[in-house]
């Protein structure tokens, strides 16, 4: 009787604890994302009181429309198996291998990832576009094919790739595959059976978010697709912004939140078939030297995918940069000159960073709170399936949201439209999904009886938490932050329609200085890209430092 | 010890957060607070004027003037109406006439009759019983060509709409989106008023067929596929003819240095579409004192004759002098086409679609 009674306190202590972890997440997208989204939805389906939903029939019989969805979904398709083909060699390298100037190299790959949208769709036309580099020595143009969108596509989401899987790789322990080994298993199929289930989670998660990203694409496909290429989201951007045509937009809307939701809930259905505790060790430990040729030719190989596909387009932007003499671009960025700007172009590296902070400690506190909530083992079906629902925003136009905002935080208690805070709100939304998604694998991953035997000892659910827990999860929660800090410091969709003219962020002066004409503000575009590419490159620096001072510590 | 250090990391790292956010919070004034002193223009990402022409109109009425530029036209205009409710300034400047009726019809902007709009010229008034805007400027949207191209080629440039689908210009024009941009759509309104509704969709299968190229935007147009501008020289751009405005001459002489003697592109006479750009005050405006008062400014003389060289756009008060430059490189179009405001909000948008249809896909 006793135990029964003791049981049901700790189910319902359990219960309780988790709604407190929850109940800040879901306030945060109830206020900041489901109600900015329904309120753009309304104002498109709504007029008189009255919902017009047979508007959403109409609009998915055009034939514009299902190739516009045609399009979408085959591009997403095939830039997500490219990216996996090129990025998963590079994930294994980089979790395996030891060699020299690999901490500045990773910090090299996710650069691309945190540009701004605008810039690399520049750099790719610079590359690949009329008098570009390969035009120069083949003759050879990609704009306006599809092949620059999947070009770029790898481009931007290499990383994404390298960090999810790769993080996970690096700490899989070895002696496991060795053993199989041992015990007389090919390599194929020690790898087969050891590692791959074992990796499964994470190459599905990076490939669901490359598809995310890939098939919610903005600015790449704007800008090196031209006007006959157009997915969902650019769709939506047009539909809102130039036509005018609310309802279509909010019906386009619609389905893409759908399409996103169908994926996600496949993803987390395969995931939790195939969650299993995993034996993690320290990263450092799983990496050595490559031995024997094979491994050499394909570190080889790596890096000259690296530096042809992701270094390249970034020299080309840096060479660019330095156009004019004597740093004449850099030293332009210092001027007020009034005309796009009310402030020096400069100023708007100090608003990125502050904005990024402070976006990177809201998604931070919120995606943190939300993974602890969504590890337990416990977890009902709800609290599984707000897992799915928090990777929302990523597929949810940018645009949507930006115009949500302004529509619907413009009174009291909300009257947050002329603050700064929009802009990390609208940032940290995209912040969340990378920290949950960081995090839950290698939270799951802890054995779940070594909190249970701490619990047995007599630890609070908080120290549990903070000596189990944490210590395996640090490094997690650092790139965590690292990502939702560069996601902040890149995001554009939203900030563009948010950020006050006097405050401008980096990748929305870039755009404004690129929609000028004339050398001096191309060139001035060029540098700004150059400063905002180095910032990224410090900061996940500074991280990886962090980093390796203190994995000796478990 | 190792202990110790990682506090002090964490406290340092905390401090400079919150040092972050609380200057983005100081940082943060009175700005848009409404207050009497300030007046708020909205406007789109091509507002320009003189610094000392906005300081004088300070001096003069007392109010500060804070300009929200809030990207390019169709998406200032957008934005505008969502947030009518609660908008975000007193005045909008920079709605034309392929858009006005979508401001009118969403009732953007409240009755207003600016003080010496006596002189604005009658061919650009319109909405003359409720006074809801009040013109500012106009300019043309014709084809632009390369002069080099054509001489070195020994082809006579285009004159009409009617040249363009002409064989001899196979593969030559490049022109911008007509759902994405004010010329691209101003272009398209200027063959239906030409052709038009029944022959305009004929006319663009034989631009088609022609070789029309489209690009997204008048940026990407002009200063990257036309041959004859500095931008498209630097770009390598191989097209030389462009849609663009009867301004961009005076635009390529001006921005040149040197100065050359003559302007290195001309206009096609034939292909021009008339635009005029309004300005009103804004619905639930909070300065509205101030609003009007910048209202009866943008239309006075020393506004107008400081616009042509700032926006490249023509004034539309009798009387405004324009620039030399305006008069030798850039006259306007003599006989533009023109269409009534009420007409283009019946058909605007079912002729982008259409045109879409037909062009793009």
């Amino acid at each position: 009787m006793d135990l029964t009674r003791t049981e049901v306190a700790a189910r319902r202590r359990g219960a309780a604890a988790r709604f407190g972890l929850l109940a800040v997440p879901v306030a945060f997208f109830a206020v900041f994302f489901a109600y900015p989204v329904a309120a753009i939805v309304a104002r498109g389906l709504k007029s008189d009181g009255a919902w017009h939903l047979g508007r959403i029939g109409e609009v998915l019989a055009q034939s514009d429309v299902r190739h516009v969805l045609w399009f979408t979904t085959w591009q997403a398709v095939v830039s997500t198996a490219l990216t996996l083909l090129v990025a998963l060699p590079g994930a294994y390298v980089f979790a395996r291998f030891d060699f020299p100037g690999k901490q500045v190299l990773r910090a090299v790959v996710t650069v691309p990832f945190v540009l701004p949208t605008v810039v690399v769709g520049t750099a790719f036309l610079a590359l690949v576009g009329r008098g570009g580099l390969l035009d120069e020595l083949w003759g050879v143009r990609l704009d306006t094919t599809v092949w620059a969108i999947l070009l770029a596509h790898v481009f931007f989401n290499y990383a994404v790739v390298v960090r999810t899987v790769g993080g996970l790789w690096a700490q899989l322990d070895p002696r496991q595959e060795e053993a199989a080994r041992m015990l007389g298993a090919s390599p194929l199929k020690a790898w087969r059976q050891i590692t791959l289930p074992a990796l499964a989670p994470a190459v599905a998660a990076a490939a669901l978010m490359v598809f995310l990203f890939t098939f919610t694409s903005f600015g790449v496909v704007q800008i090196l697709g031209g006007p006959t290429f157009s997915t969902l989201e650019v769709e939506i951007y047009r539909q809102t912004s130039e036509i005018f045509d609310l309802s279509t937009a909010a019906v386009l809307t619609l389905v893409q939140f759908v399409a996103v939701g169908a994926i996600l809930a496949l993803h987390a259905w395969t995931v939790r078939r195939r969650e299993t505790a995993l034996r993690l060790v320290d990263a450092s430990l799983t990496a050595r030297r490559p031995r024997g040729a094979g491994e050499w030719a394909l570190l080889g190989g790596v890096l000259v995918t690296v530096a042809v596909l992701l270094v390249l387009p970034l020299a080309v932007l840096v060479q660019r940069s330095l156009g004019a003499p004597g740093f004449g671009y850099y030293r332009a960025l210092t001027r007020e000159d009034g005309g796009v700007f009310l402030v020096p172009p400069i100023e708007a590296i100090g608003n990125s960073l502050s904005y990024a902070v402070a976006a990177t400690l809201i998604a931070v506190v919120i995606g943190a709170l939300a993974a602890v909530a969504l590890t337990r083992r416990d977890a009902g079906r709800f609290v599984r399936g707000f897992d799915a629902l928090l990777m929302l925003p990523l597929g949810v136009s940018a645009v949507t949201v930006g115009f949500g905002f302004l529509i619907s935080l413009d009174e009291p208690p909300l009257d947050l439209r002329s603050s700064w805070i929009l802009v990390p709100l609208a940032q940290a939304l995209v912040g969340v999904p990378f920290v949950v998604r960081t995090m839950l694998p290698v939270l799951r991953a802890v054995d779940v009886r070594l909190r249970e035997a701490a619990s047995v000892l007599g630890a609070s659910p908080w120290r549990v938490w903070r000596e189990v827990d944490l210590p395996m999860v640090r490094r997690a929660l650092l790139i965590a932050a690292g990502f939702a800090f560069a996601v902040s410091l890149g995001e554009f969709g939203a900030t563009v329609f948010i950020a006050r003219p006097d405050r401008p962020t980096l990748p929305v002066a870039v755009a404004r200085l690129l929609g000028r004409p004339g050398d001096l503000n191309y060139g001035q575009a060029m540098a700004l890209s150059t400063i905002l590419m180095v910032v990224c490159a410090v900061a996940l620096l500074v991280l990886e430092r962090l980093r390796t001072d203190r994995t000796g510590e478990f | 010890m190792s202990n110790n250090k990682k506090r002090l990391t964490a406290v340092v790292v905390g401090l400079g957060m919150a040092g972050t956010l609380a200057a983005c919070g100081s940082s943060d004034g009175g700005q848009g607070s409404g207050d009497s002193k300030t007046v708020t223009l909205v406007s789109h990402d091509s507002w320009a004027a003189s610094k000392d022409v906005i300081a004088a109109f300070e001096k003069q009425s007392g109010y500060k003037v804070n300009v929200l530029k809030d990207g390019d036209a169709g998406q200032a205009v957008n934005k505008a109406i969502l947030t009518k409710d609660n908008p975000q300034g007193d005045v909008f400047f920079g709605v034309d006439n392929t858009l006005l009726s979508r401001a009118l019809d969403n009732g953007l902007f409240q009755s207003y009759e600016a003080k010496g709009s006596g002189r604005i010229k009658a061919a650009y008034r319109v909405d003359q019983d409720k006074h809801r805007v009040t013109p500012i400027d106009t300019g043309d949207i014709c084809v632009n060509y390369d002069k080099k191209y054509f001489a070195d080629h020994k082809l006579q440039p285009p004159r009409s709409f009617d040249d363009l689908v002409k064989p001899q210009y196979n593969n030559l024009l490049v022109t911008e989106n007509a759902s994405a941009s004010s010329p691209g759509l101003g272009f398209l309104l200027g063959t239906a008023a030409a052709y038009g509704d029944g022959g305009w969709e004929g006319y663009w299968k034989k631009l088609k067929a022609n070789g029309v190229k489209v690009v997204d935007g008048w940026e990407q147009a002009y200063n990257e596929e036309f041959s004859g501008s500095a931008g498209g020289k630097k770009a390598k751009g191989d097209r030389p003819l462009v849609v663009s405005y009867a301004s961009s001459p005076p635009a390529e002489v001006v921005y040149a240095d040197p100065k050359p003697s003559t302007a290195p592109t001309g206009v096609a006479e034939d292909t021009c579409f008339r635009q005029v750009e309004y300005a009103g005050l804004l619905g639930n405006a909070k300065n509205t004192k101030g609003g009007k008062a910048l209202l009866d400014f943008l239309i006075s003389k020393r506004f107008q004759e400081d616009m042509p060289l700032n926006m490249f756009v023509y004034p539309v008060t009798e009387g405004a002098q324009v620039p030399p430059e305006f008069v030798k490189y850039g006259p306007q179009a003599k006989d533009p086409e023109t269409m009534d405001p009420a007409k283009i909000a019946d058909h605007r948008d079912q002729w982008v679609k259409s045109w879409t249809s037909l062009v793009l896909k």
